[in-house]
C-alpha cells in the first residue's frame, strides 16, 4: 500500500552460507532492497505454511545487493526451532518475508566521524550502515566483539571498510581481552568520534551508551526486544524510553525502534513499567504532583 | 457470479463477515501499510481504557505449539487519543469500527460507552469482560453472570440505541451459556466469542513461567477448537442473538467451520502476527470455497452445524 513502507514477500533463497560461527541468507526480495535504509529489519515466517510455529523471526537486514534486481541477505546464528529450520533452507526455496521493518539510523547531515559499536550477531546492521556513512564522507571506525574468535561477524570486511578496526573476546581468543566498551573509550579518542552508533546485547547498549555520554558524543543504538508481530500490532516488544517532553513510555522497538537515542532508553528498567512511566500504576498521582510542583513553584 | 458476503450483527450490515480481533490489529493503521483496510468487514479497535495505560513488563510472549502464550496487560493511550486520532483515521481510511472498551468498574465502562457512541463511524461497541473485577477480588468480570450484566447493563445505557452493543467472552468460565444468556438480558445486542484462554508456559532453561507475570492468554489455532465449540453451545441456546467468533482463525476454511458453528461475522487475532496480509488472503479463500460448495448467500450458512441434515453433522455429543 505504502510506498514507504514495508511489504510482504514470497523470496527466493539464493544462497545459505555459513559465516564462521553464523549462517548467512541471500534472497532475491527487489521490493525490500528497494527501501531498505541501514537499522531496518526482516520477519521471517519459519517451518512453512500450516506450521505449528506461529511466530515471525526477526534478523536485521546484514546486506543489500543490487543482483537479481536487488537480494537481501541476513545472518543469523541457530538458536531454537526457526533458526534451525532456517538452516537448512537450499537454493530456490520460498521464504515469507516481511520487511523492511523498523525506525533506521539516522544519518547525519555533514561528513562527521563515526564509530560503530556491536556485539555478537549484533554486529549485522552496522556493516550496510558503515557503507551509508562512507558513501557520505564520514569516517568510520568499528569496534565489535563477542564471546569468541568465530562469533566475531565480518572481520575482513570491517576492516576494509572502515578506518580502523578493533576486536575485543570475552576469552581473549582474538584481538582485546575483554568487552567492546573496554576498547571504546581509546577508538573515541584517538578517532576523535563525534557519534556512537551501537547494536547489540542490552547490557552491552548500557554500557556503550555510558561511555559516549561520558565523552560527551551522541550514541544511537539499535535494540533487541522479543516480537510478536514485528509490525506494531500486538504491543508486546516494548521498552521504556523517554520522549522529547521528557515522560516516559513504553513504545514498541518494532515500530518505533529498533534504532533509539541511547541516553533515552532507560536500561535499568528494561522489563519493568518504570512507576513514573505514562499509565504505569502510580503514574497518574506522580503526573499530578508534577503539575502541582509547577503551579506551586 | 460472486457470493454475497454481506451479514449483520444486530441492525449493523457488514459488506463480508472478516473482522479483526481486539488487540490483534493496532488500530488500523499498521495493518494498512499491507492492505486496504477498507476491504474487510470491520476493525475492532484494542480494548481502551478511560486513562493511559502502560500494561505488564516483559517479556509479554512466549510461542507455545501452534499458538502464542501473551499478557500485554492492556496497554493503550486512553480514550482521548482513540478519539481524536485513531478513530478518525480508521473511518477516514473507509474502515468500519468496532470499538472494544475494558475497565474497571460498571461505571468507567458506562463513562467509555457513553463517550465513545457520541462519536462518529462507531459501528459496534464490544466490552471485554476479561478484565480483573477490583470488588471481585481479582475475578474478572466475565466470571460472574451478575457482574458480567451489571457492566452490560451500564454500557447499554450509555450508548446510542442504533450503536449495538456486544459482549465479549471467555471461555475459561463455569457456566458460558448463562453468563452469554445473563449479558443478552440485560440488553446486550450480541456475544463476541472468544477470548484468550489464561494458560502458562515455563521456560525450559529457567524454569520459571516465560511472560512476566506467570499467566497469560494463550491464541492462535491452538484454541480454535475450544472457540468454535462455544460458539455452537451458546447458539444452540440463543439462536437469535448474533455472535462474532473468534479464537485461531488462519484460512478461508476457519472462518466457514465458525459460521456453521453460529457466528455471524467472524474476527482474526493471533494470525495477523504471524502474516499482516491475512483477512485479505483469508477473504479471498472464504469466497473461493463458498464458490466452489455453489453458496451464494454467507447468511444461509449461519448455524448449518446445528442442522439435522446436510453435510454437516447435527450432533451435539462432542460438547458433552
Ligand atoms: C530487531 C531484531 C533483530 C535481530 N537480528 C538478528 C540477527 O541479525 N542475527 C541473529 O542471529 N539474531 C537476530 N535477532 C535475534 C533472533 O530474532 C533470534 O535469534 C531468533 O528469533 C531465535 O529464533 P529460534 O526459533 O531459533 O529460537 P526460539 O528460542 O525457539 O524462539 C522462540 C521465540 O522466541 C523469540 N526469540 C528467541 N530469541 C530471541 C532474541 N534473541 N530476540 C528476539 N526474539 C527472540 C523467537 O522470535 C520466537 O518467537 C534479532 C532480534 C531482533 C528483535
Ligand atoms: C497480544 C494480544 C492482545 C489482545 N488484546 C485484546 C484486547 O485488548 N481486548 C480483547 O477483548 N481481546 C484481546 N485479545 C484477544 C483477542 O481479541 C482474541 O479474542 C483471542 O486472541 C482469540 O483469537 P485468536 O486465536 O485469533 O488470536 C488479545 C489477544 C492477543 C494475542
Ligand atoms: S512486535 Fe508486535 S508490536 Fe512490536
Amino acid at each position: 500500500m505504502n510506498e514507504q513502507g514495508p511489504v510482504q514477500i514470497r523470496c527466493p533463497v539464493l544462497t545459505v552460507r555459513r559465516v564462521d560461527a553464523y549462517y548467512a541468507i541471500t534472497v532475491v526480495a527487489p521490493g525490500i532492497a528497494e527501501r531498505f535504509r541501514a537499522g531496518q529489519f526482516v520477519s521471517v515466517a519459519v517451518g512453512g505454511e500450516q506450521s505449528s510455529t506461529l511466530l515471525r523471526r526477526p534478523f536485521a537486514i546484514h546486506d543489500v545487493k543490487p543482483d537479481y534486481g536487488g537480494t537481501v541477505e541476513f545472518l543469523f546464528s541457530v538458536r531454537g526451532q526457526g533458526t534451525a529450520w532456517l538452516s537448512e533452507r537450499r537454493s530456490r526455496d520460498l521464504l515469507d518475508i516481511v520487511g523492511p521493518l523498523g525506525r533506521p539510523f539516522p544519518l547525519p547531515r555533514d561528513p562527521v566521524n563515526c564509530v560503530l559499536a556491536g556485539g555478537g550477531s549484533g554486529a549485522a546492521p552496522l556493516f550496510p550502515l558503515a557503507l551509508s556513512l562512507r558513501r557520505r564522507g564520514c569516517r568510520v571506525d568499528f569496534v565489535l566483539g563477542a564471546a569468541s574468535a568465530d562469533r566475531v561477524f565480518s572481520a575482513i570486511t570491517a576492516r576494509r571498510v572502515a578506518e580502523t578496526a578493533t576486536f575485543t573476546t570475552d576469552d581473549g581468543s582474538f584481538g582485546v581481552h575483554g568487552a567492546v566498551t573496554d576498547a571504546l573509550g581509546r577508538v573515541i579518542e584517538d578517532a576523535r568520534s563525534d557519534v556512537v552508533y551501537s547494536c547489540g546485547p542490552m547490557p552491552m547498549l548500557r554500557e556503550v551508551t555510558a561511555v559516549a555520554s561520558a565523552h560527551g558524543i551522541p550514541v544511537q543504538v539499535a535494540v533487541e526486544e522479543t516480537m510478536a508481530c514485528g509490525t506494531g500490532l500486538c504491543m508486546t516488544c516494548v521498552i521504556p524510553v523517554v520522549g522529547e517532553d521528557g515522560i516516559t513510555r513504553m513504545v514498541r522497538t518494532c515500530m518505533d525502534g529498533p534504532v533509539f537515542r541511547g541516553e533515552r532508553v532507560r536500561f535499568d528498567d528494561v522489563g519493568t513499567i518504570p512507576f513514573d512511566a505514562l499509565g504505569a500504576p502510580g503514574w497518574k498521582a506522580h503526573h499530578d504532583s508534577d503539575v502541582t510542583d509547577r503551579e506551586a513553584g | 457470479m460472486s457470493p454475497d458476503l454481506r451479514t449483520r450483527l444486530s441492525n449493523v450490515e457488514l459488506e463480508n463477515p472478516v473482522m479483526t480481533a481486539a488487540g490483534c490489529a493496532g488500530s488500523g493503521r499498521e495493518l494498512a501499510q499491507y492492505f486496504d483496510i477498507a476491504r474487510i468487514g470491520a476493525v475492532t479497535t484494542k480494548s481502551v481504557m478511560l486513562e493511559p495505560r502502560a500494561g505488564r513488563p516483559a517479556p509479554r510472549v512466549a510461542e507455545t505449539p501452534s499458538g502464542m502464550l501473551s499478557a500485554t496487560g492492556l496497554q493503550g493511550p486512553g480514550v482521548d487519543v482513540l478519539l481524536q486520532r485513531d478513530l478518525p483515521w480508521l473511518i477516514s481510511r473507509g474502515g468500519r469500527a468496532v470499538v472494544s472498551v475494558a475497565g474497571g468498574s460498571a461505571g468507567e465502562y458506562g463513562e467509555l460507552a457513553r463517550r465513545i457512541s457520541d462519536a462518529p463511524g462507531v459501528d459496534v461497541i464490544e466490552i471485554n469482560l476479561s478484565c480483573p473485577n477490583p470488588a471481585g477480588q481479582g475475578r474478572h468480570f466475565a466470571d460472574d453472570p451478575e457482574e458480567a450484566a451489571r457492566v452490560v447493563s451500564a454500557v447499554r445505557s450509555h450508548t446510542r440505541s442504533d450503536v449495538p452493543v456486544f459482549a465479549k467472552l471467555a471461555p475459561d468460565v463455569p457456566d458460558l451459556v448463562g453468563l452469554a444468556t445473563a449479558c443478552v438480558e440485560a440488553r446486550g445486542d450480541g456475544l463476541s466469542m472468544v477470548n484468550s484462554v489464561r494458560g502458562m508456559t515455563i521456560d525450559p532453561r529457567t524454569l520459571r513461567p516465560a511472560v512476566a507475570g506467570g499467566m497469560g492468554g494463550l491464541s492462535g489455532p491452538a484454541i480454535r477448537p475450544i472457540a468454535v465449540g462455544c460458539v455452537y453451545e451458546v447458539h444452540a441456546a440463543l439462536p437469535h442473538v448474533p455472535i462474532i467468533g473468534m479464537g485461531g482463525v488462519r484460512t478461508g476454511a476457519d472462518v466457514l467451520e465458525f459460521l456453521a458453528a453460529g457466528a455471524s461475522a467472524v474476527a482474526v487475532g493471533t494470525i495477523n502476527f504471524a502474516d499482516p496480509s491475512a483477512c485479505v488472503r483469508i477473504l479471498r479463500e472464504l469466497e473461493e470455497t463458498l464458490d466452489d460448495r455453489g453458496v451464494t448467500r454467507i447468511a444461509d450458512l449461519i448455524g448449518t452445524a446445528h442442522r439435522p441434515m446436510g453435510a454437516a453433522l447435527g450432533n451435539t455429543s462432542a460438547t458433552l
